[in-house]
């Protein structure tokens, strides 16, 4: 059973994920970026569930979880997405600094 | 032992690889042969000798020598890799498909949970190939393959779900014995098992689960993302040669694996009353197969039945009447299995 | 020693995927690198046990969100190739140095403390143990979340109906293919 391994791949994961959250600015993007931190989260979660040997099964449930609330984010975000290339036309979250239309 | 699991594994692979195959190249065989006797045709009649049994290998053949063409506007990383996608989403079905007590690559305990799972991978692959392929048509074709497969997967998981609740199980296999061992009213004895007893109790979702295998397959009623006449050929058009073959076979096998799947979790699958567990390794490939065929033979009646239907009323039928049906149906069923 | 060998295969593939999604210019092809990621990560799912959340992974990921921001790609056009220069001054700098010093933090803390491993059975993941707990001792959050997922599709359902009334001349522009997205 390894577990360094896990952190350390999930703490890359999570630091790629934060750079492209910091950098790109198409708004999709920015989104995607978002769901690679959760995933870069739910590898801990995992391994450590695993390693630690959880007898109630926390880190699975928690990962479920995490699933589940990324799906959620998904659906709004990307809703608000589109609301805002209707109406701007553009998806470049730079753009986006006017509090209205 | 390290060896043995690698030859096992090879051994499987090289197994589910064969079936599938066979699978899609009779099916593609029933398809031209059903269809043209629906049409008062003969059908192929050359190739192979009799009654053109070989037509199927001939027209792989055909495919296999011509000329790749990639169009200049296409993406070439996603156009190639988009036809594996898609067959790979289809391939893993076939891993968990119980042909016989022991005759299973992978008895898995989440069993129908992986197929409805690894099947949506497909949904990517269709995306990809109608975006990538740089064409209008074909995006448009990607983008209603995509809207359908999502609308569609929902009512198919659904209807799956009234089953699982009867077997208390979600493996394949479990399922198998489940069925075997019901009971109607505590007292019915074990051969009248025979007539599927899940097809009489769950055929509400028995009727959703064949309308929206259909749909997930992209057959006629429902082929909107391939109409041949508003979009020349869908996410298909710019595909040829051996791609093409692959997304062919990938139809073919996939309406395979579904009515396999329907026949294990409907119909009993390969069960047969009097014949012990040993024997139905032998028997059972047989039996299912027989199911199989005969869900196969009704996919393709119904390509010759129904007119397809318009963008809207597709997706209209799913979320206004599927979904709602089946939920129902779950309720239901939820509710008679507490009280009996 | 299995599982060793697993990782040794897909954590590569996870943060070439990763790496891709980050650097690619083109939208779809980030999509398609967190597509290869988070397959990656359902197989070290797999390895620690979990089937049933690999399983949860690839029918939620792969079946919902990737095809929903596939399409919300195509359907927008941002599939064409982003222009890269910076708005905020040294943005991108900045930005590869805060995550290199969250990796620092990270891996000096994990350094500093560390957890004994755990004694009891190995962790079971198959769908009867997490269905055991999940309607077991986890019941109130499982009910918050579909409360949530209830409230998010309600929410998505209702950004997609509304319409601005201040800019009335935009109603010919809003293609009928918006409308029936989401």
């Amino acid at each position: 059973m390894i577990l360094n391994q896990f952190l350390i791949l999930g703490a890359f994961l999570f630091s790629l994920g934060m750079y492209g959250v910091l950098v790109r600015r198409n708004a999709v993007l920015v989104l995607l970026s978002v769901e690679l931190m959760l995933a870069a989260v739910n590898i801990n979660l995992v391994a450590f569930d695993a390693y630690l040997r959880d007898a109630i099964a926390g880190g699975q449930i928690f990962a479920l979880f995490v699933i589940t609330v990324a799906a959620a984010e998904v659906g709004i975000g990307l809703a608000i997405v589109l609301l805002i290339f209707r109406n701007r036309q553009s998806a470049n979250v730079d753009e986006m600094d006017l509090m209205k239309l | 032992m390290i060896v043995n699991f690698w030859v096992t594994l090879g051994i499987k692979m090289a197994l589910v690889l064969g079936v599938m195959l066979v699978g899609a190249l009779v099916s593609i065989f029933g398809e031209l042969k059903i269809s043209a006797h629906m049409q008062s045709r003969i059908g192929p009649y050359f190739a192979g000798g009799r009654w053109g049994w070989a037509q199927p290998l001939a027209d792989g053949l055909k495919f296999i020598q011509k000329e790749e063409i990639i169009p200049d506007t296409v993406d070439v990383r996603v156009f190639k890799l988009a036809p594996y996608v898609v067959l790979m989403g289809t391939m893993a079905i076939y891993v968990v498909i119980p042909f016989g007590p022991d005759m299973v690559a992978g008895n898995l305990d989440l069993g129908v949970f992986y197929v409805l799972a690894i099947s949506s991978i497909s949904t990517v692959g269709v995306l990809m190939a109608g975006w990538s392929s740089g064409n209008k048509y074909s995006l448009m074709g990607g983008l209603r393959a995509a809207a359908q497969l999502i609308a569609y997967e929902l009512p198919l998981v659904l209807a799956v779900v009234g089953v699982v609740i009867l077997a208390g199980t979600l493996s394949l296999n479990g399922i198998v014995e489940a069925q075997a061992q019901w009971q109607w009213f505590g007292v019915t004895p074990e051969w009248l098992n025979v007539i599927p007893p899940y097809l009489i109790l769950q055929a509400v979702g028995f009727a959703i689960f064949l309308t929206a295998s259909l749909a997930e397959l992209s057959r006629t009623p429902f082929d909107m993302p391939i109409a041949e006449s508003e979009l020349v050929m869908g996410y298909l058009t710019e595909y040829s040669g051996l791609r093409f073959t692959m997304f062919f076979l990938g139809e073919y096998a996939g309406m395979v694996a579904l009515a396999a799947i329907a026949s294990t979790l409907f119909l009993g699958g390969y069960w047969l009353p009097f014949v012990s567990d040993d024997l139905l390794n032998f028997i059972g490939p047989v039996v299912l197969i027989t199911k199989i065929a005969l869900l196969v033979f009704l996919f393709i009646w119904m390509r010759w039945t129904f007119p397809r239907l318009r963008e809207d009323q597709l997706q209209q039928l799913a979320w206004r009447i599927l979904i709602p049906v089946a939920l129902a149906n779950i309720v239901v069923t939820a509710v008679l299995k507490v009280v009996f | 020693m299995g599982e060793l060998v697993v990782f040794v295969i897909f954590a590569p593939l996870a943060l070439v995927g990763a790496l891709t999604m980050v650097a690619a210019r083109n939208p779809v092809h980030s999509a398609m690198g967190l597509l290869m990621t988070l397959f990656s990560v359902a197989v070290f799912y797999v390895s620690n046990n979990g089937h049933f959340i690999a399983a949860v992974q690839v029918i939620v990921y792969a079946g919902a969100i990737m095809t929903l921001f596939l399409f919300v790609i195509m359907l927008i056009g941002v599939d064409s190739a982003q222009d890269n220069q910076e708005v905020l001054p040294n943005q991108r700098p900045i930005a590869v140095a805060l995550g290199l010093a969250l990796l620092g933090l990270v891996l000096a803390a994990g350094s500093q403390g560390w957890v004994p491993r755990g004694t009891g059975s190995p962790v079971n993941g198959t769908i009867e143990n997490v269905s055991d707990e999940l309607f077991g001792a986890w019941i109130l959050p499982f009910e918050v979340t579909s409360l949530l997922l209830i409230i998010a599709s309600v929410g998505t359902i209702a950004l997609a109906q509304f319409r601005p009334r201040a800019i009335a001349g935009d109603e010919a522009d809003e293609s009928a293919v918006d409308g029936e997205l989401v």
